[in-house]
């Protein structure tokens, strides 16, 4: 295989968990919802894509897994926040929690147990285009049509919403369940794609670095996009930097990718007006309808 | 959570005898684990050899484990492990060092067995495997099966084992092929199988057709797989994941020595040492070799077992260093501590070692 080809398909796999997560969190906070609980639906993802495929031998069963658990998840969020009006930072970090715990009480079968490989074509397998496609249809629907708009609105303010007559929670326990499917797709694709197995913790933090990644971008879809491949990027060539021997700083390599999309996106989200018209204003509050 | 239920029905037995019976109270013995145990890796070895302990003395002792330790912050888990009762407390990882002796100074009475460190103290014992004897065999095995002459190894963290490691390897390998190139990446991870897969996939675009890795999962062997390359598992068998991979495994076999230790513990003999076995005490065997041909299983047999009966010695001076220095008088095996605290490349390694 072509050398600079084999290096960009690494950066591809490794750059699309981090956008599908982010894109469906990017949903979540534009309603107005704070989720901390990404690594712990990711966790799940992977878990239940694994079993599922490793049981019925088809990695389409497990992805529709994958989704179902990250849905479960958020759903579970939704009803404490949403409903039960719990605070919502705090039961995003219990819900990263409970993902990783169950997820190894219900992986455990399944260690040391090789799983299914997504079929490739070219290298390339069918989730990325479609990561492509869902960083344009966020984009689209949010901010070029009428339920994009009310949903930017809720996270706005939700009390104009509602007095407006939208239901707010409705539509936040949509977003919600949006976030927790690709979170759990993401997490599948770990599973399935990027390296077909069951291990504990097998998210190793990317749920968190999809949750800064959609701050960084500023809640815009396509800064989403140019994040998660810089990441990637940097990531990755910091491997090949490594292996022509160098001689530079592995450590600095190893930070390089937090520093190069920390800064390209504040360079990108600079104009602080304009950030400020992206931020929802009404993140991570709860709202209880007055009547 | 698996931990929280193996403590609710260990209480439950600790219940249900102490009503029956005022039996000798079970010695009670506490592991922790820097991954989860599932790794199949390095944790899930160790939680073999807690296994082992188990199933050799029964209902004579009390096990209890914790997984998925952060380094950094192991101060807090280790103390409450030895608030808890527990008379003997192993921390499986180098970086548990520090905080294992802050806590040990505080309890006098506790026994406490620190894996792959350096530092002692009357009650902190350390403990290690003579990986690099592995490794040394995996080297020769490595430059007879490449085709490119190249191989690339994934590596965790600049400590003395992960080093040592390297250089048996590139040791071993020179025997075969003086010019054998290795490309090294360190991944500053123990476990993180994404990282791990994007540095085995990396290292093959460049040249390398052979993995050698010293991270714990087995994300690497299933890139060699996928690619058509060939790879060693680390810590524990992993054909599982790679049978057409995977030559061996070099494996941690940690069971002889816990029993040996607790069994020291619970009669009063056990004292501070610094303990490190290899091939010939068992600790350290190789996954059965596979995927090549039989005169490189032949090879790798005979040096095993030479190393195993003590004629052949992986660190046996002259050895040049990566800088044209010479290490070790002619004929004679480095001393221990040298191979302990190893923080200098052979020559041959490509790599500059991060300080």
């Amino acid at each position: 295989m072509d050398q600079s080809l084999a290096v960009l398909l690494t950066i591809i796999t490794a750059a699309t968990p981090l956008l599908i997560a982010a894109m469906g969190e990017l949903v979540v906070e534009r309603s107005g919802v704070l989720n901390l609980g990404v690594e712990g639906m990711m966790v799940m993802g992977a878990v239940a894509g694994f079993a599922v495929a490793f049981l019925t031998g088809s990695t389409l069963l497990g992805v529709v897994a994958a989704i179902f658990a990250g849905i479960a998840m958020s759903a579970l969020f939704g009803l404490l926040t949403l409903t039960l009006v719990a605070n919502q930072v705090a039961a995003g970090l219990a819900l990263t929690l409970l993902g990783l715990g169950l997820s190894g009480l219900i992986g455990e079968p399944f260690v040391g147990q090789p799983g299914v490989k997504m079929p490739t074509l070219f290298g390339i397998d069918a989730l990325v285009p479609f990561s492509f496609l869902l960083t344009a249809g966020v984009a689209y629907v949010l901010f070029k049509t009428k339920i994009g708009l009310v949903i930017r609105a809720v996270g706005n303010s939700h009390n104009s919403a509602h007095a407006l007559g939208y239901r707010v929670i409705a539509l936040r326990y949509l977003s919600v369940m949006f976030g927790g499917a690709c979170a759990g797709l993401a997490g599948g694709y770990l599973s399935l794609a990027y390296t077909p197995q069951w291990i504990e913790n097998m998210t190793a933090g990317r749920g968190w670095i999809a949750l800064a990644l959609v701050v960084f971008a500023s809640w815009r879809p396509l800064r989403t996009l140019v994040g998660a491949y810089l990441f990637g990027a940097v990531s990755i060539l910091g491997f090949v930097v490594q292996s022509m021997g160098l001689g530079i700083p592995s450590q600095f390599l190893s930070a390089l990718p937090y520093i190069v999309t920390i800064i390209a996106l504040v360079i990108i989200s600079g104009n602080k007006r304009l950030t400020q018209a992206n931020t929802p204003a009404c993140l991570a509050q709860s709202f209880v309808p007055d009547r | 959570m698996k931990k929280l239920l193996m403590t609710a029905a260990m209480a439950a037995v600790a219940l249900g005898l102490g009503s029956t019976a005022s039996l000798a109270e079970a010695y009670k013995a506490c592991w922790i684990y820097v991954g989860p145990v599932g790794d199949g890796g390095w944790s899930f070895q160790h939680d073999e050899g807690r296994k082992a302990v188990v199933a050799e003395l029964g209902d004579r002792v009390e096990t209890v484990f914790v997984e998925n330790v952060a380094e950094a912050d192991s101060d807090r888990t280790i103390e409450r492990l030895a608030r808890d009762g527990c008379k003997m407390i192993f921390t499986t990882s180098f970086g548990f060092m520090e905080p294992t002796l802050k806590v040990a100074a505080k309890f006098p009475d506790v026994k406490f067995e620190h894996a792959t460190g350096y530092k002692t103290a009357p009650n902190v014992t350390t403990y290690n495997s003579k990986f690099h004897e592995g490794r040394y065999v995996i080297g020769q095995i490595a430059a007879k099966m490449s085709k490119t002459g190249t191989a690339g190894y994934i590596v965790s963290f600049p400590i003395p084992e992960v080093v040592s490691g390297i250089n048996a390897f590139m040791l071993g390998a020179q025997t075969v092929n003086p010019d054998f190139k290795v490309k090294i990446v360190w991944a500053n991870t123990w476990f993180d199988p994404g990282k791990e897969a994007d540095a085995a996939k990396v290292l093959l675009s460049q040249g390398a057709d052979i993995l050698v890795q010293h991270t714990d999962s087995t994300a690497p062997l299933q890139i060699a797989q996928e690619q058509g390359k060939l790879g060693f598992g680390q810590a524990s068998d992993m054909m599982a994941f790679a049978p057409k991979a995977q030559l061996t495994a070099i494996v941690d076999s940690w069971g002889p020595y816990y029993v040996k230790r607790v069994k020291a513990g619970m009669d009063g003999t056990w004292t501070s040492q610094q303990s490190w076995d290899g091939m010939a005490e068992g600790a350290v065997t190789m996954a059965p070799y596979a995927n090549m041909p039989d005169d490189v299983v032949k090879m790798a047999t005979e040096t095993q077992a030479a190393i195993t009966a003590g004629t052949l010695h992986p660190f046996t001076g002259p050895i040049t260093k990566q800088d044209g220095t010479v290490a070790g008088e002619a004929g004679k095996p480095l001393p221990d501590g040298d191979i302990l605290g190893m923080n200098w490349y052979v020559k041959g390694v490509d790599d500059k070692l991060p300080q």
